[in-house]
């Protein structure tokens, strides 16, 4: 399968360094200056890249900066070119998130407006408390990555705690709890399709804003479409794809146009405005 | 504005805007973040 593919690749790419969780150490190369499009935990022995949202928060907490043009040009440069095909095709947290939903279990769905809580995690978490929650020294924490994240749990805490019994001494109530958010993460993934995603990524929420101007978007040929209702009964991210070609939360997996039996689905790469 | 001159405004902006944050040494801080253990990160604190 062509996307399940890509994202293998995707998630090697970014995760090239195998060796560091045996070595229990992190990579130390060049490339990390690079944020990769993907949620990828810096912290993972194997990461060759840095997290665009752990970077973002790494200079809003500094005592230095208050904004980041660095990784904001960054997400900028990802959204437009891709939007949410990034989560679809590139992101390793989301891949993992696939694979436990192929996992024989009773299916349940993600109600729609739990979809605005990941804005709300991006605003408070992402950008606010770093920049205002600052101890006497004007530095904060990147509270998103110390309170929530699970990739940061699953790429880095559990591997590095493995090889390091000093962290494993370190480690008390607040790794215990985001343990407790990794685990309930990977229950919820194996009954529902990519929980993480739909309902807490701050970095789906940025660059679902670009779907409906990105240069790689959806088309649906209103002359053909008949309107079946087959892509918004194939999509599992919940997208009635007919009435919203460029939903904020269509990741761009395919599905719809690949269930659609007119092909009124259409991709496009295109810098300037639709034909039609 | 129509939506093509809307994304060639965002990719100028992105393009600048990653040029200024690698010129005041962002990139530098990212870096430096990026290749030591976070412990915030991995649930240490």
């Amino acid at each position: 399968m062509k996307r399940r593919m890509v994202q293998y690749i995707s998630a090697l790419l970014t995760n090239v360094n195998l060796p560091g969780f045996i070595q229990g150490r992190i990579y130390q190369g060049v490339s990390k200056h690079v944020c990769v499009p993907g949620l990828n935990c810096y912290s993972c022995p194997a990461a060759i890249g840095a997290c665009p949202l752990g970077a973002l928060q790494t200079i809003l907490a500094s005592s230095r900066y208050t904004f980041s043009y660095y990784v904001t040009g960054t997400l900028l440069l990802f959204g437009v070119f891709m939007g949410r095909y990034v989560c679809g095709w590139l992101c390793p947290f989301g891949l993992i998130q696939e694979l436990l939903y192929k996992l024989p279990s009773p299916t349940w769905t993600i109600p729609r407006w739990a979809g605005y809580i990941k804005y709300v995690i991006l605003i408070v978490f992402v950008l606010f408390l770093p920049v205002f929650l600052v101890n006497n020294l004007g530095m904060g924490d990147p509270f998103f990555c110390k309170y929530i994240c699970p990739a940061g749990t699953m790429e880095g805490g559990i591997p590095l705690l493995a090889s390091h019994p000093d962290l494993r001494d370190a480690a008390g109530n607040l790794f215990l709890f985001k343990l407790l958010l990794l685990v309930l993460v990977i229950l919820l993934s194996i009954k529902s399709f990519r929980p993480f995603c739909k309902i807490i990524c701050p970095l789906g929420a940025i660059y679902g804003l670009f779907n409906p101007i990105s240069i790689y978007r959806y088309r649906v040929d209103k002359e053909k479409c008949i309107k079946c209702g087959k892509c918004a009964q194939n999509c599992k991210m919940g997208v009635e794809m007919y009435k919203e070609s460029n939903s904020l939360e269509c990741i761009r997996c395919g599905e719809c146009r690949s269930s659609c039996p007119v092909e009124a689905i259409t991709t496009t790469f295109r810098l300037g405005n639709d034909s039609k | 504005m129509n939506k093509k001159h809307l994304r060639i405004l965002l990719l100028t902006m992105g393009v600048v805007l990653l040029i200024l944050g690698a010129v005041r040494n962002e990139a530098v801080s990212v870096y430096t973040k990026a290749v030591k253990i976070c412990l915030e990160c991995i649930g240490i604190g």
